[in-house]
């Protein structure tokens, strides 16, 4: 088990350091440089000498880099262009409210998406799998963006029930305290995965019914229910975890989407807004900020996966 | 002195018309295996010049057999074939103005369909049915092109990372896991601000977030290939590196690159749509269909439908036609060169 930790851990690290040179080599690929960016088209190149000397880009690349390295070691990820902020501080305001909205809409998914998994395999080739199997697959088909507009448009405009709009307020008690406004980007969000996650346990529990113990469990007469829950369900189950930490960066992605559609002010609207402003320190820091929670969440679900089921460690070693 | 990958070809060559003459032709459907004992089939069929042949000819026929059996393949084919001719020739049957901004304003913005607009107008006073052609025909244009390009430097970059194995694989490999674990969206929202893309540009940008996958793919199967018989023959015969990774290892894993070129081209015009719904997409006065639905979106509490339902019904068809075909390709193609 320590060897597997260490060497999945080992793994973690160089990916990212990989993302950390990626994020450098992005910065210095702007056309004209980070000066020009900030300073305009129009800029003389006096006034974007000085810029460069302020900001140390007159430097060799190599300090440069150890400079960078040195920022990113302390939560040092620059300061906005626009928005007179440490880009740190913008993301402090962001992150709880991304992570909040990620959180509530995949709890919802996999609330939705494993019943639904296991009442397909109970109906399995009956009508009402294929009705679910179709279901799924245009919810699949179903661009975050669309389904989120389809939402506002059935059930804020034409039937007023929720709001357009996603809660405004600053404070996380302001976001929970406020359904009406949650529900459609919460709901939004999870549609894409519940499509997915119900696919990924149908097929995951019919493996797991053909799987010797399962008819040991038939074989000595244990109840059909009790095959089913007790059984097969604890080992169709733990695939999921992989599955979930796989699906991070789609339903990251995901969130991007649902914010700009609710206007809700997470990770994925301040990286929306920053591009239109082409405040780029903001944005690189918060696609920093997202890569790494997405390498670490994966990260956990492996370790968490081997940690449930130890024959994955011994197959991997 | 002769240039050894002359002598390979040649050899080939020969190699080749020995397996065409002792090969009778044969029906997509059928596997060769049926005929030629097990150990032939593998060495021989797949030989260098002799699987050449077969990727040829039987994979033309292998994939027309795909849209004989699967229905849903078809359908696919027909809502493509219609998006096409839709996108491209419609504005030559259906003329409408979707360039001039300042002419648009005479017409009435946000008109409901009817009164010689069928599908309404949106707010600059474009008619909605002639924009669909016109922004389809960037939508299109951009998936096609990306998913080719990105394609064809994945299926190189995975093929030569698998063939030469050790340390340049392990390196090649961890540059395409640092770029995987940024999340898709995120990596082509900063590609967009930075090199602020003409749609060309943009091209270049989806190829760039999509090639990772195929790399991934088809270093996989560079891995099993490099080690197969008729690889390392062409090795002792004195082929170039190049020469096996080109002409046998890419030929080789043609099923895969197919498959995913297909998914690709789907989830391109998914990840240009969504741009342009964020309003990072194709630069004005070029529209694409994601642009369209985000500006119908600023009207959907007016209840506008017609700016939103038409882009958004484009978008699913084109995207759900395309992993039709994808699904269907990959249950013949890939299965069947696995059994192989």
């Amino acid at each position: 088990m320590i060897g597997f930790l260490v060497r999945r851990l080992l793994q973690a690290v160089l990916v990212v350091v990989g993302v950390i040179a990626i994020m450098f080599v992005l910065i210095h690929l702007i056309p004209g440089g980070e000066a020009r960016a900030v300073l305009g088209p129009k800029a003389q190149s006096v006034a974007i000498a000085q810029f460069n000397k302020e900001n140390g880009l007159d430097l060799p690349l190599w300090d440069q880099f150890a400079h960078y390295l040195w920022n990113l070691s302390h939560f040092n990820l620059g300061r906005s262009y626009t928005a007179n902020q440490d880009v740190t501080s913008l993301i402090a305001e962001a992150l709880p409210k991304t992570l909040i909205l990620v959180g509530l809409s995949t709890l919802l998914a996999l609330v939705v998406a494993i019943p639904l998994g296991i009442y397909q395999v109970i109906r399995r080739n009956k009508i009402e799998d294929y009705v679910v199997t179709g279901m799924s697959f245009i919810l699949y088909a179903m661009p975050a963006f669309l389904l989120g507009t389809l939402l506002i448009l059935w059930f804020a405009v034409y039937l007023p029930i929720f709001s357009t709009e996603a809660p405004q307020t600053d404070s996380i008690v302001g976001i929970l305290t406020d359904p009406r406004a949650m529900v459609l980007p919460v709901v939004t969000l999870a549609a894409i995965s519940i499509a997915s996650f119900s696919r990924y346990m149908r097929s995951s529990m019919m493996e797991t019914m053909t799987e010797d113990f399962v008819r040991t469990a038939r074989a000595k007469g244990a109840a059909p229910r009790r095959v089913l829950f007790v059984h097969a369900l604890r080992n169709a189950i733990i695939p999921i975890i992989t599955l979930l930490g796989l699906s991070l960066g789609t339903i990251v992605s995901g969130a991007v989407i649902t914010e700009s559609v609710f206007n809700y002010p997470g990770m994925g609207l301040l990286a929306v807004n920053s591009a239109f402003k082409e405040d780029l320190p903001t944005l690189l820091g918060v696609t920093f900020v997202v890569t790494l929670a997405t390498i670490v969440g994966n990260l956990i679900a492996d370790i968490l996966y081997a940690v449930v089921d130890p024959r994955i460690r011994y197959a991997r070693s | 002195m002769q240039d050894p990958d002359q002598l390979v070809r040649a050899t080939e060559h020969q190699l080749g018309e020995l397996i065409d003459e002792h090969v009778p032709e044969r029906p997509a459907a059928v596997d060769r295996s049926d005929v030629l004992p097990d150990e032939l089939t593998d060495d021989v069929i797949a030989a260098p010049g002799g699987g050449e042949v077969v990727s040829h000819g039987g994979l033309a026929r292998r994939v027309l057999g795909v849209f004989a059996e699967n229905k849903l393949a078809v359908v696919g084919v027909v809502v493509i074939v219609a998006a096409v001719l839709f996108c491209y020739v419609g504005p030559l049957l259906y003329h409408t103005n979707q360039t001039n901004a300042n002419e648009a304003l005479n017409t009435p913005g946000n008109a409901p369909p009817g009164n010689g607009h069928p599908l309404g107008t949106d707010a600059s006073g474009f008619d909605i049915l002639g924009r669909l052609m016109y922004g389809g025909q960037v939508s299109l244009l951009v998936g096609f092109a990306a998913a080719a390009v990105a394609s064809v430097f994945g299926a190189l970059y995975g093929a030569i990372s698998g063939f030469f194995g050790t340390w340049v694989d392990s390196a090649m490999m961890r540059v395409v896991d640092a770029f995987l674990s940024i999340p898709v969206l995120f990596l082509a929202i900063v590609l967009a601000v930075i090199f602020r893309p003409s749609l060309v540009v943009f091209i270049f940008v989806i190829a760039f977030v999509s090639w990772l996958i195929p790399a991934r793919l088809i270093r996989g199967q560079a891995l099993s290939l490099r080690v197969r018989e008729y690889v390392q023959a062409v090795h002792v015969m004195g082929g170039s590196k190049s020469r096996i990774v080109v002409r046998h290892i890419i030929p080789n894993s043609i099923g895969t690159i197919i498959v995913n070129t297909t998914f690709n081209i789907a989830d391109a015009i998914l990840l240009l749509a969504a741009l342009g719904f964020i309003g990072l997409g194709v630069p004005a006065p070029q529209t694409d269909w994601g642009s369209m639905l985000s500006n119908g979106v600023n009207y959907a509490v007016d209840g506008y439908w017609w700016e939103i339902y038409p882009a958004g019904l484009c978008i699913v068809l084109v995207v759900v036609a395309f992993n039709f075909i994808g699904d269907a390709l990959r249950d013949s193609l890939e299965v069947r060169l696995q059994q192989r």
